[in-house]
């Protein structure tokens, strides 16, 4: 008889999540004993405290290497610095979620469960508080990402994706105004995201047979999989299938080609925080989640899944380029360019070095600062009816408000990849890390891509400041001050890893190694 | 004297000069014209100091300044100068003012904000001066890239006629050649040793097939900047467009970057290459000198004329610089600076009368002369310096890049000739129709076309009229700065000049 053991727990190591999802936790608490007055702020101010709070525990243990919880849970240099950025990222999310000076009551429904059209619709549209359980939801999808990030087996990163995911569905269908947009987007991101969690958890089971297979003991933490990949007696169709389909899971979250097809209708009628939230966390936590999967539990079987991956980085760079050209809607134009990063970021996974992981990373910050106050200037261009988003209603808004049209502009520039941007460093950094590897043919779709993805871009810089105001161009909000703060994070850190991207440089490729 | 951070703050200065002139308040516009201008005198003044400091005999690069930057790619902040440099240096210092006094009412036309519109000017001047003084590929490339943005909003906001479709289509077309420059930078890069400085870069061993491939990545973004023949739609666009005094700064400053990125980029880093592509490029320039003088002929907008003469222009350069013969490089890039002066003469003189008449078509002039006889007598100057009269700076240029050229390549120098005689065509025909004959009736009822040069623009053309005649008699000075980088140039590209010398061709230009 075997004394059951219970597993060596490194509690500092965890403490972020933690911390995160103590605080999620407590979120619900608030929602059920705080009266309804106060509870927007008591939210807001646990959300923010609690993710200072778990800043500081990364920060704090930010020299740790080490597999905890039986080898559930890895705390190394990606693992920390991806859950810092998370958390930063979502912080800024998160005081877009807690603006309500822009619209009466904030961006989110009073009660998601009214018919739509109602009269009881119309009077909660006009005037009813949002509901709070917004700051709840998105504390355990942040904390779902923080696992994700640094899942040490494949079934730990399951349950991670399904405690970051069904917060977000719910998220997506609390929009204010256009609600049936909204929930269809919620829905379609339901569906689809639950073909994908199907999807993954189907190549868990593939995998788990695969290393059944080998010498080794059967089992699905990395290191087990990393030592039957480099078993050559294996066979591999167990592990080639298996790992597919894990992979279409991985990038269905990371919104590239084919499976990027949620992404422009759910970032369309999602709340514009939320979408911030998405384009800029999630995408994160998802390719946290690629990287420590191909890096750590494949990197024996690069040569099978490179030619793939990066055909599938090709595509994805190609299709987010191409339909960007084509878009009329601000919101769907920032997914599309949201797909076709995903593909440069595939750009620096396939690099398979240590430069390729330490430029992704640096890639996911660079983007997530620059596409959090992208959006939030999109908040702030509105009519009486709530945002504005179709372009032409944007034109000459260089005019009417030329200080945000700037800060757009400057956005819109870095996204274009134009240097002294955080744009052009994140390029550099994923296409010369590619190149050193000999990925050159990715450099050069990359490249090519970058050019078909300049002119919407321009174009909306056209629209702002070259042609006449029409009778239509909504004003620009005055915005709150947590609107404010985030905009100008965003803007700040788009323009000083533009200039100075060396103490970041340092930081991730002092973080860019993975524990086995 | 020569410690002196010369080309620091050379760069940084106009742009903490465009920060002041944009902060300035925006109901006084008469002030920031006038700091804009006093701004730009100053940096005039340094580069003057600069220019005398320089040491002709010494270093190939000069006042060299090196900080770090971002030091896990290996990128500093390095400037240095030869003097090819130095001389298009001189000029972009020599021209901004004269555009700036040029372009006095220019943006009150425009109901936008007059301090921006100096304000990026004076940007333009920092990002055109940061190019040249680069000696760090990241560094050239930056600024290189950023150099769009102060004219994209110059063409878009200020500009005239269809100006957003052409601010989009330069901003495009130099973006396209920017980024094939970009990979070709990371792939120097990778080769090269993870490091951007020039110097060591030109040491640096690549492989003969890697090089070829990087070569044409940094030709295809000079040639479309420069532009030769066939990536130069996006310039009659932009040139009929843009504000005269930025359409001076664009010919006559701007493209240069693409020639002087040859000279200084393509043919050091890979001169196996640089031999290799040499007939496609000769091919490429001369189809230029014909194909767009011929259209030259054709235009009836005079800024979208001048545009294609610069292109066929260009095409001089092209073959200069890839005849590697001394003589043909150094009249090459005495060709860019003589450009700059006659073309950015032209494009004012005709910015002159655009603002006059209202309109840019030759048709809407006719007997303009007799009206106003001053300026239609800078107009013949300027459109004969631009067709290499004798006597005139660009003629001693176009000849040393034909002897040039003749020593190594007669075709080639047969057919380019053929484009002088198409440039006198355009240049005596534009001047004739908007100038001479008969007068037409619409002008004497402007009371703006009876009034000729005044003041404020006899000083913006004088200077450049006196630049044009004494280096047309007495080039020495800027020959003497160029001929030692042009012949380091071709002694990288390991091309020896056949007899004669070069110092009889510039003993007989004097």
């Amino acid at each position: 008889m075997n004394d059951v053991k219970l597993p060596a727990m490194d509690y500092a190591g965890l403490a972020p999540m933690l911390i995160v999802f103590g605080v999620a936790c407590a979120g619900i608490l608030v929602e059920a004993f705080v009266p309804r007055r106060a509870r927007h702020g008591v939210q807001l101010g646990l959300g923010l405290l609690g993710l200072v709070a778990a800043l500081v525990a990364v920060a704090m243990v930010a020299d740790r290497r080490l597999l905890t919880a039986a080898g559930a849970v890895a705390v190394d240099g990606p693992a920390l610095f991806l859950q810092g950025t998370i958390i930063v990222l979502a912080a800024m999310s998160f005081l877009l979620i807690g603006e309500r000076s822009l619209d009466n009551g904030g961006p989110f429904v009073a009660q998601a469960a009214i018919t739509v059209g109602s009269e009881l619709d119309q009077v909660q549209e006009r005037r009813e508080p949002g509901g709070t359980e917004v700051y709840p939801l998105a504390m355990f999808a942040i904390g779902g990402m923080l696992l994700f990030v640094s899942a040490g087996d494949l079934l730990t990163m399951f349950v991670a994706l399904e405690v970051l995911s069904l917060p977000l569905y719910l998220l997506c269908a609390l929009a204010r105004r256009r609600r049936l947009l909204s929930q269809e987007a919620a829905l379609k991101y339901f569906m689809l995201g639950a073909y994908a969690s199907a999807f993954f958890l189907f190549g868990v089971a593939l995998i788990y047979g695969f290393t059944v297979g080998t010498e080794g003991a059967g089992g699905v933490d990395f290191t087990t999989i990393h030592a039957a990949v480099g078993d050559s007696a294996a066979s591999p169709v167990l592990l080639l299938a298996g790992l597919a389909m894990l992979s279409i899971g991985l990038l269905f979250k990371a919104a590239a080609a084919p499976f990027h097809v949620w992404t422009p209708d759910v970032y369309q009628g999602a709340p514009t925080p939320i979408t911030a939230f998405m384009a800029a966390c999630t995408k994160v936590a998802a390719f946290g989640a690629l990287l420590r999967v191909l890096y750590v539990a494949f990197a024996g079987a690069a040569w099978d899944f490179t030619p793939v991956i990066g055909a599938v980085g090709v595509l994805t760079m190609l299709v987010g380029a191409v339909l960007a050209v084509t878009q009329t809607d601000i919101k769907r134009l920032l997914a599309y360019s949201s797909v076709a990063n995903a593909g440069y970021l595939l750009v620096g996974v396939l690099a398979g070095s240590r430069d390729g992981l330490s430029s992704t990373m640096f890639y996911l910050v660079a983007y997530g600062f620059s596409v959090v106050a992208a959006f939030a200037v999109v908040t702030l261009v509105r009519d009486p009816d709530g945002e504005a988003t179709h372009l032409s209603r944007w034109a000459g808004l260089g005019r009417r408000s030329p200080l945000f049209a700037a800060v757009f502009t400057f956005i819109l520039l870095a996204f274009a990849g134009i240097p002294l941007t955080s744009g052009f460093t994140s390029k550099f950094a994923v296409f010369g890390a590619a190149l050193d590897a000999g990925q050159t043919w990715l450099v050069i779709a990359g490249v090519v891509t970058s050019m078909i993805l300049a002119f919407p871009y321009l174009r909306v810089v056209v629209m702002m400041w070259l042609s006449e105001p029409g009778e239509s161009t909504p004003a620009v909000a005055v915005p709150g001050a947590f609107t404010a703060a985030a905009l100008m994070i965003g803007v700040v850190a788009t323009l000083a890893l533009g200039v100075m991207p060396s103490p970041l440089l340092d930081l991730t490729s002092s973080a860019a190694e993975f524990v086995r | 004297m020569s410690d002196f951070p010369f080309l620091s703050v050379l760069t940084v200065a106009p742009l903490v000069g465009a920060v002041v002139v944009a902060f300035l308040p925006r109901s006084r516009p008469q002030l920031a014209k006038v700091v804009a201008l006093g701004w730009s005198l100053a940096v005039l003044a340094l580069s003057v100091v600069m220019w005398v400091a320089f040491e002709v005999r010494g270093d190939r690069l000069q006042f060299r300044e090196s900080y770090p930057w971002i030091p896990d790619w290996g990128v500093r902040l390095t400037f240095a100068a030869d003097g090819i440099a130095l001389v298009m240096l001189m000029l972009i210092a020599v021209l901004v003012p004269l555009v700036i006094l040029a372009s006095w009412h220019e943006a009150e036309s425009s109901k936008r904000s007059v301090p921006v519109y100096f304000a990026l000017l004076l940007v333009l001047e920092s990002t055109m001066i940061g190019v040249f003084a680069a000696a760090d590929v990241f560094l050239f490339y930056v600024f290189f890239e950023v150099m769009l943005v102060p004219m994209y909003f110059l063409i878009g906001s200020y500009g005239g006629h269809q100006r957003q479709y052409a601010a989009v289509k330069f901003f495009l077309y130099s973006l396209v050649g920017g980024l094939f420059m970009l990979a070709a930078v990371i792939g120097l890069w990778v080769v090269g040793g993870k490091t951007f400085d020039w110097v060591a870069l030109t040491n640096a061993d690549i492989p003969t097939e890697t090089a070829r491939w990087l070569f044409l990545g940094f030709f295809v973004a000079f040639a479309i900047k420069a532009p030769f023949f066939p990536f130069h739609t996006w310039l009659p666009d932009a040139g009929g467009a843009a504000p005269a005094g930025a359409a001076a700064l664009l010919v006559g400053v701007l493209d240069k970057v693409g020639t002087f990125g040859i000279l200084r980029y393509c043919l050091p880093l890979f001169p196996e290459a640089s031999r290799w592509f040499a007939p496609w490029a000769l091919a490429l320039a001369v189809i230029g000198i014909i194909y767009a003088a011929l259209l030259a002929v054709g235009q009836n907008d005079l800024k979208r004329l001048v545009s294609y003469t610069s292109i066929a222009h260009f095409g001089f350069i092209g073959i200069g610089i890839f005849a590697f013969t001394t003589q043909g490089g150094t009249g090459a890039v005495l060709y860019m600076l003589n450009h700059g002066l006659a073309t950015g003469l032209l494009f004012l003189v005709v910015g002159m009368f655009v603002a006059r008449r209202r309109s840019a078509l030759v048709s809407d002039f006719g007997g303009a002369g007799k009206l106003v006889p001053l300026l239609a007598g800078v107009l013949l100057f300027a459109a004969l310096a631009s067709l290499a009269l004798p006597g005139t700076a660009p003629f001693v240029s176009e000849f040393l890049v034909l002897i040039g050229t003749f020593t190594v390549n007669k075709p080639v120098a047969v057919i380019a000739t053929v484009g002088m005689i198409l440039a006198a065509a355009y240049a005596l025909w534009m001047v004739q129709r908007a100038t001479q004959g008969k007068l037409n009736p619409a002008l004497p009822a402007m009371e703006s076309m009876r009034r000729d040069l005044t003041a404020r623009e006899r000083v913006v053309v004088a200077p450049l009229i006196a630049l044009l005649i004494v280096l047309g008699f007495y080039p020495k000075p800027v020959t003497d700065v160029i001929n030692p980088a042009v012949q380091a140039t071709m002694q990288d590209v390991g091309t020896s000049d056949p007899a004669p010398t070069v110092g009889n061709v510039v003993e007989a230009a004097k």
